[in-house]
């Protein structure tokens, strides 16, 4: 693989390395393709359509199938769903983006940390982790949202929370088991300092399974925002958002069934790109399964 | 006794147990070992003789909260390493003191190339080290190794066992550490690559003027490879002496003897070995008198009551009542 590149190899630094492999996986470019059609929709969303039209109500034309006009049709109160989608994306995407960036690097310290120092640290965090994984999530963001008030970034840190605990398990089990391997204590040997180690030689060798399920949780994360906007809390029903979109429609799917089709295939879309680009980072971080 | 003998290492009087949920495990129980600068030694016993924890003492690297340094001192270059703060533990590791593991096919991070594991030693220890000379360092030692520096960026998956162990062994020698620590370097080869690997270790042990801590228990690869040898039996030492002289004399350490027996040898017509009777003591229990005795088939009452000192003349040390009055042998 090496000899199509300028330079020998040796001259990349692992980020660049993973970056090549990273970039000859197919599908996972595919993956970025989607994710960046989707993300410059959003952003060009003034120049697609206009914020007026989000609220805007067509009496006359409301439940339009998609047409010239409405590229993606009306709901009940006449509403451009494509101007809702757009406007919409921008706060599924950047939430459910930022809770899982959130979840992920505290639950990534708080499992590092208690995995590879074990004994006290270990038992500690992972008591604070049981606490947090003994109510169900919905609740606790729910709890957390009551305690904060309301608002979209303290939904946010209240979704974010009630994350944490699954990556704080899946971190902290990957490194207890990477933590006795030998190279480990081989990189001990070498004089490689603890943050070294968790950083160069446990991070490459356990990221598989962290980000596989942090791209899995990123779809789940988009519908948990809207069911919180559905009892009211963060993203309420005026502003869309597109878990919101479905929920506010989906007395009416059954008759206009593109209501639902439509946010439900960005969620999807969105999703699907984002596992790809998972799938690619996780094979690209480990040289055994190239090709 | 000679005074003037450069000592890199000396280990006296080391003791380390595990304190494990249901008992306390006495590994290594006064343990003592002189290493003259650039010896190989050899340290031979069973499995579980407290050879490794050794080892990993003398890096400091025994398993956090349940390896215990109960007392003993390891002096290193004159410093004591058992008091050392870890901050001045970490530029030691690697650099002076060195360790191969047993088996290179888990020694080497299956994610980066082989030669960014070199090279990683390199930056750890030479901050100073320019990019490019630290590339042709790592040129130099995979050429020394016998693998082509081409390969440098190959990943260790896409090499054989042997092979990687050469690498395990350029990486240990890169900084050209004083003392390399090898725990049973080629317990999972086969005997071929073995004296490969048994042959390029003495080059470059010569080259390097190394002083090593040959870890084993086939006394065949200390006959090829160490200048000296420590039988090491329940923790402890019970004989050492220069190789020569502990193979070629007539009178071993009962233990040490059964060792020798249990070798089969091409000339003699045996119709079976003699193993050693018993099995390995057991290191939940501390020995009041020898460590030995209960296998031992010259043990007498003394020998459960009083621990034997250990008796030297010469060179050589052998720790057991039945040569107290024995001076010359």
């Amino acid at each position: 693989m090496a000899r199509k590149h300028k330079k020998p190899l040796s001259e990349y630094s692992t980020g660049q390395l993973v970056m090549f492999r990273f970039r000859k996986n197919k599908l996972a470019m595919f993956g970025v393709f989607l994710l960046a059609l989707v993300f410059l929709a959003v952003l060009l969303a003034p120049v697609l359509s206009s914020y007026e039209a989000v609220t805007k109500m067509h009496i006359r034309d409301k439940f339009s199938a998609p047409n010239a006009t409405y590229i993606f049709g009306t709901d009940e109160f006449g509403r451009d769903l494509f101007a809702r989608i757009l406007y919409g994306g921008r706060i599924s995407l950047l939430c459910s983006f930022a809770i899982i960036g959130i979840a992920f690097v505290i639950g990534a310290l708080i499992g590092g940390a208690a995995g590879y120092f074990g004994g006290k640290v270990d038992t500690i965090l992972m008591r604070i982790v049981d606490m947090l994984m003994a109510v169900p999530s919905a609740l606790l963001a729910m709890a957390i949202i009551t305690a904060l008030g309301n608002g979209i970034w303290k939904l946010v840190v209240a979704l974010a929370i009630s994350q944490v605990a699954r990556f704080a398990r899946i971190v902290r089990s990957s490194v207890l088991t990477l933590r006795n391997v030998e190279y480990i204590e081989a990189a001990k040997c070498y004089g490689c300092s603890s943050l070294r180690i968790i950083l160069k030689h446990i991070l490459p060798n356990g990221i598989g399974p962290i980000i596989v399920s942090a791209t899995l949780c990123l779809g789940q994360t988009i519908l948990s925002i809207s069911s919180m906007g559905y009892l009211g809390l963060g993203v309420a029903s005026p502003t869309p958002e597109w878990g919101t979109i479905i929920s506010e429609n989906k007395i009416n799917i059954q008759a206009y069934p593109y209501l639902g089709i439509i946010p439900g295939i960005c969620i999807c879309l969105t999703v699907m790109a984002v596992n790809f680009i998972g799938d690619g980072l996780r094979d690209a971080f480990d040289p055994r399964t190239k090709n | 006794m000679e005074k003037e003998k450069d000592y890199l290492l000396q280990i006296s009087d080391l003791t380390v147990q595990y304190n494990t949920d249901d008992a306390v495990v006495h590994s290594v129980n006064n343990f003592n070992l002189n290493l003259v600068r650039g010896e190989a030694r050899g340290l031979v016993g069973e499995t579980g003789a407290g050879k490794t924890t050794t080892a990993l003492s003398i890096l400091r690297l025994l398993p956090a909260k349940v390896g215990e340094i109960v007392k003993g001192s390891i002096n290193y270059n004159g410093e004591d390493l058992l008091t050392l703060p870890e901050a001045e533990m970490l530029p030691l590791r690697g650099k002076k003191i060195s360790m191969i593991f047993q088996d290179p096919m888990t020694s080497l991070n299956p994610t980066h190339t082989v030669g960014a594991q070199i090279h990683e030693v390199l930056d750890l220890h030479f901050p100073e080290m320019s990019r490019a000379e630290k590339d042709k360092r790592v040129d130099e030692m995979m050429t020394l190794v016998g693998i082509p520096p081409e390969r440098k960026d190959s990943y260790p998956h896409e090499f054989s066992g042997g092979m990687k162990q050469r690498i395990v062994i350029a990486m240990a020698l890169v900084a050209e550490p004083e003392l390399l620590l090898a725990d049973e370097p080629t317990t999972a080869l086969d005997v071929t690559i073995q004296a490969q690997i048994l042959e390029l270790m003495k080059q470059l042990k010569e080259k390097f003027n190394t002083s090593v801590l040959l870890i084993t228990h086939d006394l065949g690869v200390v006959a090829q490879f160490c200048d000296s040898v420590s039988v090491v039996y329940a923790g402890q030492v019970v004989e050492f002496g220069p190789v020569e002289e502990v193979f070629k004399r007539k009178e071993n350490h009962p233990y040490t003897a059964g060792l020798f027996n249990c070798i089969p040898d091409l000339n003699d017509q045996q119709p079976r070995l003699h193993p050693i009777p018993g099995r390995m003591a057991n290191p939940r229990v501390l020995h009041e008198g020898c460590c030995f005795a209960d296998r031992c088939e010259y043990a007498c009452d003394r020998c459960r009551k009083e621990k034997p000192a250990m008796h030297v003349s010469g060179e050589h040390g052998i720790m057991c009542h039945r040569y107290e009055d024995k001076e010359v042998f």
